[in-house]
């Protein structure tokens, strides 16, 4: 029996250990005496001055590879379904080699992009400004990029893409954050966000809920119509009060939920189980609820919804900007934009991708070309300090702020 | 010459038996010192500085603010003490099951069924962690087998199955080296059972039970997944030191937190020194 053995002769090792790691502890205590408590420098006041960073000038030849940090679906090499490929027909066209890194939070998207390893980015607008205040992405010569003029003028040199009318990246397709139910245990059909706040909601401890900090826009976005008396005009811009507002709020939500899902394989699970019948969720995800034959339906509640809006960018310090240049040239191209929207169920960017869906409603059921449907979602941005609704005599609560809030949220 | 010079080099190591020990520490301590308490240090450092909020860089100023946030928030204090319940019950737990079993192999199966036995205890280990958490979580499900939904009480059951075997073979062990003569002995004297476990082999096996503990404690109070997979709404200390990381790039107090896990082990040990296990082991 050599193997318990060794368990147990390793054990005497580890008082040593200990001992050494609670000297070294008391050393850096000791150690970290001085020092003054500066706060860290805040973003600018009005507008952000991001650091000077020069756009590519001229596109060369392609370096052979590029490396992408990706949502999962938005750069599908067939792995998952061999007809839905569009990277190696790209390997094919321009000789670059992709590396897709799939990333499953924004949060983890601005993290592996300081990394400096990767060329371009799907960033939402969560991340996009966080990437662009820090230096992390490079403007876009919108020139170098072919496609550019055929993607929709409402989603060209907006604040998450832009930055003092200089273009950060291109439009990669939109979406809103979904209300979904089980219609076989949920009736009648629900239409406003309500059913997933109401304390005595007949749903208790099947309601499910995102989780992350941005979910606090959910709540207010519902705050904003349930409350009008907080005058919250932008559920990201959120002053003291409104986030308390919204922090009670979800903690009252918080006696009916289920659970929290953040990863979408669990969402599928959970509806399909039926441990959730009611709570917000991706298109993606109704439709791969469908495919296992649970009774789902979506809806966009009356009161709007928060959503995405993606950008592909550019690394300020990419190895391959060519390559990269060539990717968001592909990506946004009519036929390959097309491919993507419908596999992610997500709304395409260019308005030509309309002509190459292969179901030729698709783009009217995702209303791709419904600006005043669009207006309704609120696409996901970043919480900063000086309020992004125009306000300035308050100052707003933070991203920082907001994961704290959702800590205490979920207690 | 250079055969003369090895053979002079190899007398002086024996003749000196402290340069001989030092020099075969040496690697595997400074692997130790750097890679480990290295990083044990570099997260401590960490924890004094703080993030630029919009940007996610390290401002490299030295500020309490982090212990001050951990110290004041009320819902700090109640997850360190949730996840503490949790180690604490999964410990128990494995501890209940483990020590019958282990006695099992040690003392009454036969040396062919030993062998089995512990194959069989190691089998788990070969599965991915990822695979049995999802395993429960299907189980779980209130259209699986067993049906209890997800909580607090999902993670312990979960958490308990996942480090059963790291309270099993060293509670094995530790029995295995216990002479049967001492059992027989207890029995010629008069003890009944419970007599003969708690004069005799529960003090002899002890320092085996603290070791197998110090493995389940240690592995509770550090996990997130198996909370994020069978924890419906709850969470623990390594979920907010995640979601520091992760959801706000707030490396400093992501640091801050992490320290409480390695103080209550640091006293969990500090504790168990006082006992004497640990010489014994």
């Amino acid at each position: 029996m050599p193997t318990p053995k060794r368990a147990s002769r390793q054990a005497p090792m580890r008082a040593p250990i200990v001992i050494a790691a609670a000297a070294l502890a008391l050393a850096a205590a000791a150690g970290c005496g001085g020092g003054s408590s500066t706060p860290a420098a805040a973003p600018g006041t009005g507008k952000f001055t991001p650091p000077k960073i020069e756009a590519l000038k001229s596109l060369g030849q392609g370096e052979g590879q590029v490396n992408l940090v990706a949502w999962a679906g938005y750069a599908e090499d067939g792995s998952n379904d061999p007809k839905v490929d569009w990277v190696h027909p790209f390997e094919k066209a321009t000789g670059c080699k992709v590396n897709t890194k799939t990333a499953g939070t924004s949060d983890e998207m601005v993290n592996l992009m300081k990394t400096g390893e990767y060329d371009a980015v799907s960033a939402s607008g969560d991340a996009s400004l966080r990437l662009i205040a820090s230096g992390t992405v490079a403007p876009v010569n919108t020139g170098l990029v072919p496609n550019y003029k055929d993607v929709f003028e409402g989603l060209k040199l907006k604040p998450w893409n832009s930055v003092g009318g200089v273009a950060y990246g291109v439009p990669h397709g939109r979406g809103a954050n979904l209300l979904m139910w089980r219609s076989d245990k949920v009736t009648p059909a629900p239409d406003s966000w309500g059913v997933v706040f109401d304390p005595a909601s007949p749903y208790k401890g099947h309601v499910t809920a995102y989780d992350s900090p941005i979910y606090i826009a959910d709540a207010a976005l519902y705050l904003m119509s349930a409350k009008p008396e907080l005058g919250i005009k932008d559920p990201y811009a959120l002053d003291d009060k409104q986030l308390q507002a919204a922090v009670d709020l979800l903690k009252q939500q918080k006696s009916i939920v289920g659970e929290y899902w953040s990863d979408y394989t669990k969402a599928v699970q959970s509806f399909k189980g039926g441990d959730t019948v009611v709570g917000t969720t991706w298109q993606v995800i109704a439709n791969l609820t469908k495919a296992e034959k649970a009774p789902v339906e979506v809806t966009l509640p009356k009161e709007g919804a928060t959503g995405w809006s993606d950008t592909w960018m550019v690394a300020a310090k990419a190895k391959n900007p060519n390559c990269a240049y060539k990717w968001l040239d592909w990506i946004i191209s009519p036929s390959v934009n097309a491919q993507v929207a419908e596999w992610f169920g997500e709304a395409p960017s260019n308005a030509k991708a309309c002509a190459e869906t292969s179901d030729k409603s698709f783009c009217d059921t995702y209303h791709a070309t419904d600006e005043s449907y669009f207006s309704k979602v609120h696409y996901w941005t970043t919480p900063i300090a000086q309020c992004l609704d125009g306000r300035t005599g308050v100052k707003c609560t933070d991203y920082s702020q907001w994961t704290r809030a959702w800590t205490e949220i979920k207690g | 010459m250079s055969g003369s010079l090895r053979r002079r080099a190899a007398a002086f190591l024996h003749r000196h038996a402290r340069v001989r020990l030092s020099l075969l520490l040496s690697a595997p301590l400074a692997w130790l010192g750097l890679a480990y308490l290295g990083a044990l240090a570099a997260l401590f450092v960490t924890a004094f500085w703080s993030t630029d909020t919009f940007t996610g860089d390290l401002v490299k100023t030295f500020t309490l603010a982090n212990f001050q946030d951990l110290a004041t928030g009320e819902v700090y204090r109640t997850i360190a003490l949730r996840s503490l319940g949790v180690a604490v019950a999964v410990t128990l737990i494995d501890l209940v099951i483990a020590f019958p079993m282990a006695f099992a192999m040690a003392k009454l199966a036969s040396p062919r069924a030993q062998r089995w036995l512990v194959i069989l205890v190691l089998t788990p280990l070969w599965a991915s962690y990822l695979v049995k958490a999802y395993a429960w979580r299907v189980m779980l499900s209130s259209d699986g087998v067993l049906g209890w939904g997800y909580g607090l009480t999902a993670t312990i059951l979960t958490l308990s199955y996942l480090w059963l075997p790291y309270m099993i073979l060293p509670i094995y062990a530790g029995l295995e080296r216990l002479p049967n003569s001492l059992l027989d002995a207890a029995g010629d004297l008069g003890a009944r059972g419970w007599r003969t476990f708690r004069t005799v082999v529960w003090p002899l096996s002890f320092p085996a039970v603290v070791a197998g503990s110090i493995f389940t404690f240690s592995l509770s109070l550090g996990d997130y997944i198996a909370v994020k997979i069978v924890g419906g709404k709850s969470q623990l200390i390594g979920n907010v030191v995640y979601d520091n990381i992760g959801a706000a790039n707030n490396l400093p107090f992501a640091a801050a937190v992490a320290t409480v896990p390695v103080v209550i082990m640091l006293v969990y040990l500090a504790a168990v020194r006082r006992t004497g296990a640990l010489e014994n082991l």
